[in-house]
């Protein structure tokens, strides 16, 4: 019989005890921490769906299918919330009818026209639009610019008086702090976010694409609109859904420039509020079904903006998804 | 480093008479078996990427890996240090000892396997950390934290890859602003440092000038007396140059399937392998024909 | 332009003419017009707080107190106590956040491979970016603060929910960064994987993380509306910041905002002024991070 001497490989070597054995016990445990750092994300949704819920059950069994109708009157008991829900399509709708044609051009911009020394500091200014706080945003907002459209909207107000539609949307009554203004402020706070993933998205067009175009003697605009654009349309929509999600969340710029009437018009040079809105508002004073009220507008909100962001990921995903299987 | 005392079993302690050689169970003269495969097939899921390798690498020498792309020869190396575990669908089939113990056998922690067989790899790797950190790291992880100790090791260390003299001044600059073949052996000096007992080289040179890897070469000659060496390599000279065997590896490709599977060929000494290779596949290949 | 006769072929090789280059023209010109469009309102608010909010701005603004009722006149009291709360209550969101932010980057980059949760968690911590601040404050209100009352803490926990997701994203995207062969190069010397992640592929990663987590702490130091249930509003310094009332510089900016009373205004454009300025700072210092420490970025 050979003696073939046997080593144990669990030993250590170059280790000074010979029998010393390491269990991967602090590899185990750390696995586990982080294994639980992640969980926290879906525990933390998990808690906010169910508490905020249970904290809203008294409204809802109030009011039930009541609360989308436009009836909200606290001191009487009233809480139909459908103004504000309509507050915040609209006011959403207005962010994203000036904010994407000017992100996409942005974009458009950044990937197909600035050479790439010029593109750093052009991405510096539009993301230093996302460092400006937003309840500094609202606050130059209602102190100063509002005051300004406020004359703004008089005039062309007074203007379309009368003219079938136009005088329907821009007519009187006008007022500085309105739908129209906080759908503005809106604009200029989602901008920077809907223009970095129309960005990304852009890239993510192949270049043989775009030199096959001006191959075929196309102007840069044409070529855009025939390679960049049908390639990147859908992660586009992904990113303006995005924009729509950050602009239906953002409470405190809206708070204080929409007016804080709550009215469903379509009179968009008109006060009126929004479900963000009326919640930072009133919350502070609010008891019994009042709050139960407010807190449910939050839990709208919030599966409002759960389902807009999980179509929005979903389709950005799957853009790409597609950029690295092709 | 462990030696054996006694003579290997007994099939393969006796040399046999010239004329007669059976290529795989050729004997060694001095050393012990260090790793013994039987019949090891390697699968990633379900596509088998090598198949039924046997061979014998023996205590102090080197033994290269020779063989055309995609002949698995790196696959295999990496299961001698259980690198193959960090692939999620990789399994190994067959036996695999090492100094008589199974490598692959239950409650064998891969952990201590890798720090008893080394490994350097193709491209260098240094750590973004000092050179000092870089060759300190495995002796620190070993449990080592005494100053003068690690001083000592890291001495020792960068001696034994020769690589001391240049960088004793300039310890603590990154590890990362070393020349490729500088860089080669301060993973080699990392290696060396947690005292292996076996170095695995997954073609350490193909990365590097050719007055680098002369000096990798010299190097794996006078470390051989202190360590058994296995090195890929793609270089055929290389593998003439430096080792005492050579395992030549090739792909069976299925017709049916169009799938290719690495098979090992032919393993013996290096001069029989390159000057009187028993299979027509090995003459090809190192007589230039295929590969 | 060809002509019927035997003379030789003018070749036109100049740009497309016509319609097709007026409308390349215009098309580009509407793209930089976007971006001035841009520049204007955020010029416009840099150049309003700064004038309006320097003439306020002192030291014992910055750091006197108490915070005077709305209808005193600017130059009495100061906005101390708000600086400091944001200070006290966004260091311990962040203390909160980034260690976990980071673990669960590494969860998802390190452990999690292309298992379904590890895709689950990190599709869901992306809708978490965008779910309204607000409802984080509603949320630590009900959790919290009906419980143990209003504090610091409770702002905290609230602006700690906020940064999670943007910590994770951030900090999984420089863990990807890192390359496998420094991993491979630690485990072929034996370590265990949790010591490969922290010695090895956390060090390398540090500065973009750092970096990222900066930008976090930016966006938490600016919000208003988690706090607006969870500190109160404290007129007073509160360095506890485990209990009691507290106030931060977002609160004050917008308890000011809808006041008539200049005073009130004015110690709104100066706290505005003190609020940009912090998240300048930070964002400043989050590039420095990347250009000088990220040791692998995009």
């Amino acid at each position: 019989m050979s003696t073939i001497t046997q080593v144990d490989p669990a030993v250590p070597a170059g280790s000074t005890h010979p029998l010393e054995r390491r269990r991967p016990l602090g590899d185990r445990t750390f696995a586990i921490i982080a294994l639980a750092s992640g969980l926290l994300v879906l525990v933390i949704l998990v808690l906010i769906a169910v508490t905020t819920t249970q904290q809203s059950a008294s409204w809802f069994s109030a009011e039930g299918l009541k609360i989308f109708t436009n009836n909200w009157d606290p001191s009487a008991n009233q809480f139909g919330a459908l103004a504000f829900i309509y507050g915040t399509a609209i006011t959403g709708v207005i962010a994203l009818i000036m904010a994407v044609p000017v992100s996409v051009g942005i974009a458009l911009l950044l990937t197909e026209v600035v050479p790439y020394r010029w593109s750093r500091p052009i991405v510096y200014v539009v993301d230093l639009l996302a460092v400006v706080p937003s309840v500094v945003w609202g606050l130059w907002g209602i102190l100063v610019f509002a005051p300004w459209l406020n004359h703004i909207y008089a005039h062309i107000g007074s203007a379309v008086t009368g003219i079938p539609v136009l005088g329907s949307l821009f007519g009187p009554p006008t007022s500085g702090a309105s739908f129209f203004t906080a759908g503005i402020i809106l604009a200029f706070m989602i901008t920077p976010i809907v223009t970095s993933l129309s960005r990304e998205v852009i890239a993510t067009v192949p270049a043989i694409d775009r030199e096959g175009a001006y191959a075929l003697g196309a102007t840069r605009w044409e070529m855009i609109r025939g390679a960049v654009l049908p390639h990147s349309q859908g992660g586009i929509v992904g990113a303006v859904l995005l924009g729509l999600g950050r602009a239906m969340g953002e409470t405190i710029a809206v708070a204080l420039v929409i007016g804080s009437s709550p009215v469903i018009t379509s009179h968009l040079f008109a006060p009126g509020y929004n479900m963000p809105a009326v919640i930072a508002n009133q919350f502070g004073e609010a008891t019994g079904v009042f709050r139960a009220g407010l807190m449910g507008i939050g839990v709208l909100l919030f599966v409002f903006t759960i389902i807009i962001n999980v179509i929005a990921r979903g389709i950005v995903e799957r853009n790409a998804r597609r950029k690295r299987g092709a | 480093m462990e030696q054996s005392e006694q003579e290997p079993a007994a099939t393969t302690s006796m040399p046999k008479p010239a004329g007669l050689r059976d290529t795989q169970s050729v004997s060694s003269p001095t050393g012990a078996q260090v790793f013994d495969t039987k019949n090891v097939s390697i699968y990633y899921g379900s596509f088998r990427a090598v198949t039924d390798v046997s061979l014998t690498i023996y205590e102090n020498e080197i033994t290269a890996f020779i063989g055309p792309s995609g002949c698995g020869k790196t696959t295999v190396l990496r299961t001698l240090n259980r690198m193959n575990d960090l692939i999620p669908t990789a399994r190994v089939e067959g036996d695999v000892h090492y100094r008589g113990a199974s490598l692959y056998g239950k409650g064998v922690s891969p952990i201590a396997v890798r720090r008893r067989i080394g490994m350097v790899f193709q491209k260098p790797n240094p750590f973004p950390k000092s050179i000092y950190d870089n060759v300190a790291y495995g002796p620190r992880i070993n449990g080592q934290h005494n100053k003068k100790k690690l001083d000592e090791i890291v001495e020792r260390s960068l001696r034994g890859a020769a690589l001391w003299d240049e960088v004793k001044d300039r310890l603590n600059k990154s590890g990362l602003g070393l020349s490729g073949g500088q860089a080669q052996r301060l993973c080699i000096a990392r290696t060396l440092a947690v005292e292996p007992d076996v170095v695995l080289m997954d073609e350490p040179c193909s990365a590097l000038d050719p007055i680098a890897t002369g000096a990798i070469e010299d190097l794996m000659r006078e470390i051989k007396s202190r360590y058994t060496i296995v090195i890929v390599t793609h270089n055929m000279q290389q593998a003439t140059r430096v080792s005492d065997r050579t395992a030549f590896y090739s792909v069976l490709r299925d017709e049916k399937s169009d799938t290719r599977t690495g098979v090992l060929v032919e393993y013996g000494r290096t001069e029989q392998i390159f000057e009187d290779p028993k299979d027509s596949r090995t003459q090809a290949y190192v007589t230039g024909r295929m590969g | 332009m060809t002509t019927a006769t035997a003379e030789p072929q003018q070749v036109d090789l100049h740009e497309a003419k016509g319609w097709r280059r007026t409308k390349n023209r215009i098309m580009t010109t509407l793209m930089v017009i976007a971006f001035v469009v841009v520049l204007v309102p955020l010029g416009f608010v840099l150049v309003t707080v700064i004038a309006k909010g320097a003439s306020v701005i002192s030291w014992s603004f910055l750091t006197g107190g108490p915070i005077p009722p709305i209808v005193v006149p600017a130059g009495v009291g100061g906005m101390g106590p708000a600086v400091l709360g944001t200070i006290e209550i966004t260091a311990l969101a962040t203390v909160m956040a980034v260690p976990l932010g980071i673990l669960g980057a590494i969860y998802l980059n390190e452990y999690g491979g292309r298992n379904w949760l590890a895709a689950l968690i990190g599709f869901m911590s992306d809708v978490m970016t965008g779910v309204p601040s607000i409802i984080m404050g509603l949320f630590i209100f009900t959790i919290w603060v009906l419980h143990f009352g209003l504090s610091g803490l409770a702002g905290a926990f609230a602006l700690a929910c906020l940064m999670l997701p943007i910590v994770i994203r951030s900090s999984y995207e420089m863990l990807r960064l890192v390359p496998n062969s420094l991993r491979e190069g630690s485990y072929a010397l034996g370590a265990t994987k949790a010591r490969v992640t922290v010695t090895v592929v956390l060090p390398a990663a540090i500065g973009g993380i750092v970096s990222g987590a900066l930008l976090a702490v930016a966006r938490a130091a600016g919000e208003t509306a988690p706090l607006l249930f969870c500190i109160g509003a404290a007129a007073s310094a509160n360095p506890n910041v485990f209990s009691g009332a507290n106030t931060a510089l977002p609160s004050q900016i917008f308890a000011n905002a809808n006041q008539p009373y200049t005073g009130a205004q004015d110690r709104g454009w100066g706290a505005a002024l003190t609020l940009i300025a912090i998240c300048f700072i930070l964002m400043i210092v989050a590039r420095l991070v990347t250009s000088r420490f990220a040791r692998y970025s995009r």
